[in-house]
Parts: structure tokens; C-alpha cells; sequence
């Protein structure tokens, strides 16, 4: 037997040697590889609470900033996705927007409404960088820095044309909205998706008392196993209560995913998913047809703003260019219709488009809350401000108006 | 009897093993292997900024892993840790919710961190009497402890906490601005955070090694019936210990919702006392590599957030790589007939 001169912990000493030893080399190797950016270019920077390719909310941004880099010469996008507490726990938004300004970034976007403190602090921590956070109202609420702009699209209308596609196709009335998590701005677009429903449905002749509409939350913007409630199963379990067509508000393409598995299965039902112009492709056979954010407009004219030195603090609403809804370069809410509306459904909705772009306002009085009391008199017309506080569903849908 | 050549090889070879099934992983995912391990190991001490970063995953990193080594000195394997360290978030932001302009901040501050380190130490010793007195293995009271913990953070982000209007999964409304502690300037280093980590760990090592209360805890740890047999408290120790660990999770907890959130998010936790689990694994009760491997495992983790920037790629290679790392030291200790853990 040898004698045994190197004990258990002198073992674990020499290993921890050799931890660091490596991790000193290795620093010497980053410490060489980090390139400085180039002067010419301009850089901007992306901040996605989703995958990029997620099919919905974060790949638009995503698919709008490519679209630019390939037609602005000189523009250059770097990013970071999947900011969220499940995917990269221990990662502040603060720390990603440091890395991103490190590679030369001079505007950066942020792009989810749980981003808003975090976009706040790192705009005060870096005063010489421009900073929009989209979906946030920090210039609202007076609480955004000099340097701190906001951007969002006036979905209102994309919902409005996704709740009319769902209530002309609907052979039972009964409609289905799965939501992220109740706030302001999923309050307002689950009830402009309503109205737009309503509308359509007293169109078409269709009994009042017969449409229902029914909201249910799973509690954030994807799904997040053990947090949220699984979309897949909601989505079933609408379709087995009655639904004829789901109308999803998420991130993630899951409504027209378990929808064309279901028409695959011989079951009459349709689903409108949200945000991806492309979304349909996921389940084409029961595709409505999607309302989608076409960011290439106003990031262009965001980029433009900042390189010129024409940027100034503001509160940017944008909606849909109504001579062509779908034009890339100019509308910055569109709706893709989908092969499952039918060529009748496709030509009446082209009439509610058109009745809309010709100053058709489904935020007109009388409407009242869920609780029955009044938002707008009769013939009152909502202010924007109105609009994006959305304090409640609407009398006549299903679901709760507040988080428990 | 192992020898020397061997005691001297297993490390070695193990964490050799663990880098190699990275780099091929890697290699596979069609990455630079070296530019990788570059950011991995050394991405998180290029500047100032991400130092900073680094060490204020360092500090509650270390708090769990040192709470952790003193609950596995009794042999409890304490994965309620995560639990532990949301309810003393919760706890800290309780008393917290207190603070009018004007109060003395330190109050709250000192407040804070004493409600987290108490609601910790109740939170692990819920799962200690279960294992006492009902018999379930504290690995699944621990587990179960965390789903509670985390519904309870949601419950309260999303219910009666809630931000006005807008519940929010970034959590409640921030803190009052003299509430956040002060950091250092440009950075988001808070030099005290660090520092209660060290105190915390100097007082845990003196106990578990230096004094009669921590042999007698260690003797538990080897074996409950023989302690009993030989006069210890047992029963008394274990609680102690595990009670000495949900303090050092809940106090990590308390210091980032003062420190680092400003605000109580769902998830205060966040996977760091999982990976003070890693650490504690890998030191076992030995407080003595505690500091070195949780700031081995703080730099791979911070680093790891510049992957996707610098090189496109995924950042949980970080975790594949510790967890790897783990694995290997778990596998060569019992190739050479060491305890497992």
C-alpha cells in the first residue's frame, strides 16, 4: 500500500487551483476578444422578453428590426431575448441594456410591459442613450427620464377586426379570449376584441342575446409551467365548454396550434391567433386570421430620429395605415387574413375595415362596465387616455376584470 | 485506502471531464469552443460594471450555500432553501410596506433583514418538524415548502400587494427611492450585500467548527442515533441548524428585495439557492471552499449573460457546465468509495 501523502482535502485544494487558474486564463482571452464598434454604423439595441422565434409578440419586433438592418445600410441591430424571470432568473433588465450599450448601442427599445422600472433605472443610469420602451407610459405618468421615450401601436383596431373575423364565422356565437394577465392594456384590447365582435355580430343578424364572450387569464404573456395556467389545456378546455372560436391575446401561437389539431380532428372550430404576421402558419385549417404589429415603421422613423438628432420625448401612438393595412413599409397594425374565413366572411370583413378606416369608432357610448355601471354615455366618444387606463371588461363578457 | 496518485487525480480528471462535455456540446451547437469558455470564465471581470454584477449574485449565492453547509453538517439535505429565501423576501417587504417618507431608514433596512432571516428560519423549521414528527424526508417537505413560498409571492404580487391598477409579474410598486440601498457609484453594487455574506459566513464557519455546539451538530450528521446514544441533543441540534440555515436564505432574500429588486417579484429566489445547493454539494459541510466555489459559480453564471450578445449562443450552457461539474465530482467520490454527498 503507497503511502498516502495527498489527503481528500489537499485534493479538493488542487482542484480549486485549477478552477482558477483556468478562469485567469480564460479572462485573458475574453479581455482580448471584446471588439470595439464601428464609428460609422448605428447601432440599436433590443430588449425581448420572448424567444425570438416565439411565433408572436417578441419575434414581430425581432422580424421588423432584420427587415431594417437589410434595407437601412449602416444599421445594425443587436439583441438580447428571452429577458424574463423563468428563462434567465438572476438577469435585470438594467444588466442586459449595459451589455447591449457595450457592443455600441445608441437606442434601445424595450419591448414588454413588465420591462417598465427596469427600462426606467437603466435611462437614468445611461443619460446619453435614447431609450423607448414600447407598450410603457413612464411620459404619461411623468415619471420617465429626459431620455425616455414610449411607443405603442393602437392594437384597439387589430382586436376590434380579429373579434368581427370571430363573430362572422362563429356558428354558435360563443366566443372564447385567452388572455395574459389583467392589466390596463390587456383589459383594453380584450374589450376592443369584443366590441369588434359585438358589432359584427349584430351585423350579420345574429341574436344579441346569444353571443357570449368569455375571458380567461392564465397570468402571463407565455406559458410558464407551475406559474401560469398551461395555454393548451385553456384553449382545450374553451373549446370543449362550447367555443366555436378562440381569439388568443398571448405571446405564444398556442390557441391556433390546439385549433388546427382540432379541425384535424373533424371539429368545426377556428382560432385568431396574435401579434406574428406569419402566426397563422401554425395551424392554417383553422386560422381566422391575425392582427399583428408591423414595428418597421415606427422603429425606422425612431432610428432616423436618434442618428438626425431629432428624437424628442414622446408619447407615440400608432395604428394602421387605412389606404393599405398590410403595407409593410407604412402600416404599423395590420391583419392577415387566414385560409380558414371564407371568401363570404373575407368580403364582409373587408367591409368593416373599410367602415373603420371611414371613421367608424366602436369606442362610442352607450358602453358600460362589467359591473354594470357606465363608461360612456350614450353618443360619447372615448378619449385616448380612457381607453389605454381600461379600468374593466365590458357589460356583457365573461371573466374577471381584476387579478384575484 | 485510496492513493495518492488517485486522491491527487479524481478532481482533476472529473472537472476535465465536466469542461470536455461542454466544449463538445458546444462544438455541436457550432460555437467558437474558446471564445465561449472566454466569456463563461472570465466575461464577468471585464469591467467595473459586471464585476459588480457578479459579486451581488455572489452575496446571496454565498448566504444560501453557507446556510446550506450547516443543515448538511446536521445531514439535511435542505432544498426548501428557494422557499426559504422567498418568504424572507416576502417577510423583509412586510416590514417594509411600513415605511413612510421621513422614517429612519435604517430601521427598515435592519428591520428588513431580521423579518427575512426569522421568516426563514420559521419557513425551514416547518420542514424539520415535519421531518421529526411526521416523518417525511425533508427533500420532498423542502420541495413542497418552495411551491407554497412561490404561491404565496404570487398571491400577494398579483392580490393585496398588487401595483395600483396593474398587477404586475415584475412585481409590486417599486420601493420608496431612500429605501434602495445605496450602491456605489455607477454600479449596481451594494457594498454591504457582501459584506453580511462574509460576516455571515465567518459566524457560520466559528460555529460548525470552532465550537462545542457545532461538533455536536456534525455528530448528528454522521449519525443521529449514535449522537443520541452519547448525550447529544439530536432533535435539538437539527432544528438549530436548519433554523441557522433558513436564516441565512431568508437574510439573502431580504437583501435583494432591499438590494437588488426594489420591489417584491414573484421570484425572489430565482434559482440562486439551487445553486447554493450545487456549491454545498460539491464543498459538502466544509465552509472552507464555500467562498471559492460560489464565486467560481457567480462569475460562469454572470458571464453567461454576454453568450447570446457576444457569440449567439443559449446562456444555460452556464448551468449545463456546473451542473456537470457536480455531477463529475459526485461520480468520482463514489468510484472512490467517498459518501456521495
Amino acid at each position: 500500500m503507497k503511502q498516502q501523502m495527498v489527503s481528500g482535502r489537499t485534493s479538493r485544494t488542487m482542484m480549486l487551483v485549477v478552477v482558477a487558474i483556468l478562469s485567469l486564463v480564460f479572462s485573458a482571452c475574453a479581455a482580448q476578444s471584446s471588439a470595439p464598434a464601428a464609428d460609422e454604423k448605428f447601432v440599436f439595441g433590443l430588449v425581448l422578453v420572448g424567444p425570438i422565434n416565439d411565433g408572436g409578440w417578441s419575434q414581430a419586433h425581432y422580424d421588423s428590426a432584420k427587415y431594417i438592418e437589410s434595407k437601412t445600410p449602416g444599421s445594425q441591430m443587436v439583441y438580447v431575448d428571452k429577458v424574463n424571470p423563468a428563462d434567465r432568473p438572476n438577469v435585470k433588465v438594467e444588466q442586459v441594456v449595459d451589455e447591449l450599450i457595450a457592443k455600441g448601442a445608441k437606442l434601445i427599445i424595450t419591448t414588454s410591459d413588465d420591462f417598465k422600472d427596469g427600462t426606467r433605472e437603466a435611462a437614468k443610469a445611461h443619460p446619453d442613450v435614447t431609450f423607448v420602451h414600447a407598450s410603457g407610459d413612464d411620459v404619461i405618468t411623468g415619471k420617465a427620464p429626459a431620455n425616455l421615450g414610449n411607443l405603442m401601436g393602437r392594437m384597439e383596431y387589430g382586436k376590434m377586426i380579429a373579434g368581427c373575423a370571430a363573430a362572422l364565422q362563429s356558428a354558435t356565437g360563443n366566443i372564447s379570449f385567452i388572455g395574459p394577465l389583467v392589466n390596463d392594456e390587456t383589459r383594453r384590447l380584450a374589450d376592443s376584441a369584443y366590441l369588434g365582435a359585438k358589432y359584427c355580430w349584430n351585423q350579420r343578424g345574429g341574436d344579441p342575446a346569444a353571443l357570449k364572450f368569455n375571458v380567461t387569464w392564465i397570468g402571463f404573456w407565455f406559458n410558464i409551467p407551475g406559474v401560469t395556467l398551461d395555454p393548451t389545456k385553456v384553449v382545450n378546455d374553451f373549446f370543449t365548454a362550447g367555443s366555436d372560436v378562440v381569439i388568443s391575446g398571448i405571446d405564444t401561437p398556442e390557441a391556433v396550434v390546439e385549433a388546427g389539431k382540432a379541425q384535424a380532428a373533424g371539429k368545426a372550430v377556428f382560432a385568431v391567433p396574435y401579434d406574428f404576421k406569419e402566426a397563422c402558419a401554425k395551424g392554417e385549417a383553422a386560422c381566422l386570421g391575425v392582427p399583428y404589429f408591423n414595428w418597421v415603421p415606427s422603429y425606422t422613423k425612431l432610428i432616423n430620429d436618434v442618428k438626425g438628432g431629432t428624437w424628442k420625448q414622446e408619447f407615440t401612438m400608432f395604428g394602421p395605415d387605412w389606404a393599405d393595412i398590410n403595407a409593410v413599409e407604412t402600416s404599423g397594425i395590420g391583419f392577415a387574413k387566414g385560409k380558414a374565413l371564407t371568401a363570404e366572411n373575407a368580403t364582409k370583413l373587408d367591409a368593416f375595415i373599410a367602415e373603420l378606416a371611414g371613421g367608424l369608432n366602436l369606442w362610442t357610448g352607450p358602453i358600460n362596465f362589467q359591473d354594470g355601471t357606465a363608461f360612456l354615455k350614450d353618443g360619447e366618444v372615448a378619449t385616448d387616455k380612457q381607453v389605454w387606463y381600461m379600468p374593466q371588461l365590458l357589460e356583457g363578457m365573461e371573466g374577471q376584470s381584476v387579478s384575484k | 485506502m485510496k492513493t495518492q496518485f488517485v486522491a491527487l487525480r479524481t478532481p482533476v480528471i472529473a472537472m476535465g471531464v465536466a469542461l470536455a462535455v461542454t466544449a463538445v456540446l458546444l462544438l455541436l451547437a457550432g460555437a467558437d469552443v474558446l471564445a465561449a469558455f472566454g466569456v463563461l470564465l472570465g466575461g464577468a471581470l471585464t469591467t467595473p460594471s459586471r464585476i459588480s454584477d457578479m459579486l451581488m449574485l455572489l452575496a446571496p449565492l454565498l448566504l444560501c450555500a453557507v446556510g446550506l453547509t450547516a443543515s448538511f453538517a446536521a445531514g439535511q439535505y435542505n432544498l426548501g432553501i428557494e422557499g426559504q429565501m422567498t418568504v424572507g423576501g416576502v417577510a423583509a417587504m412586510w416590514w417594509l410596506r411600513g415605511y413612510q417618507d421621513g422614517s429612519p431608514v435604517i430601521l427598515y433596512w435592519i428591520g428588513a433583514v431580521l423579518c427575512g432571516m426569522l421568516m426563514g428560519a420559521v419557513w425551514a423549521m416547518l420542514v424539520a418538524l415535519l421531518k421529526r414528527y411526521m416523518h417525511v424526508s425533508e427533500i420532498f417537505a423542502g420541495l413542497g415548502f418552495n411551491f407554497v413560498a412561490l404561491g404565496l409571492a404570487l398571491y400577494l404580487v398579483f392580490g393585496p400587494w398588487k401595483r395600483p391598477g396593474v398587477a404586475s409579474m415584475s412585481g409590486t410598486e417599486p420601493l420608496a427611492d431612500a429605501l434602495w440601498l445605496p450602491t456605489l457609484t455607477g454600479t449596481r453594487l451594494t457594498l454591504i450585500t457582501p459584506i453580511l455574506a462574509i460576516v455571515m459566513l465567518a459566524i457560520v464557519w466559528r460555529l460548525i467548527r470552532h465550537t462545542h455546539w457545532g461538533l455536536q451538530v456534525r455528530a448528528c450528521g454522521l449519525s443521529a442515533l449514535a449522537s443520541v446514544r452519547m448525550g447529544v441533543p439530536a432533535t435539538r441540534r437539527t432544528f438549530e441548524a436548519m433554523a441557522l440555515c433558513g436564516a441565512c436564505a431568508g437574510m439573502a432574500g431580504a437583501l435583494q428585495i432591499i438590494g437588488v429588486y426594489h420591489s417584491l417579484v414573484p421570484n425572489v429566489a430565482s434559482g440562486i439557492g439551487l445553486m447554493g445547493l450545487l456549491v454545498a454539494l460539491l464543498v459538502r459541510a466544509d465552509v472552507r471552499w464555500v467562498a471559492l466555489v460560489a464565486f467560481f459559480f457567480a462569475i460562469i453564471t454572470s458571464g453567461s449573460i454576454q453568450l447570446p450578445l457576444a457569440l449567439s449562443i443559449d446562456s444555460s450552457i452556464s448551468g449545463v457546465l456546473q451542473g456537470l461539474i457536480v455531477l463529475a465530482i459526485i461520480v468520482a467520490r463514489a468510484r472512490r468509495g467517498e459518501d456521495a454527498a
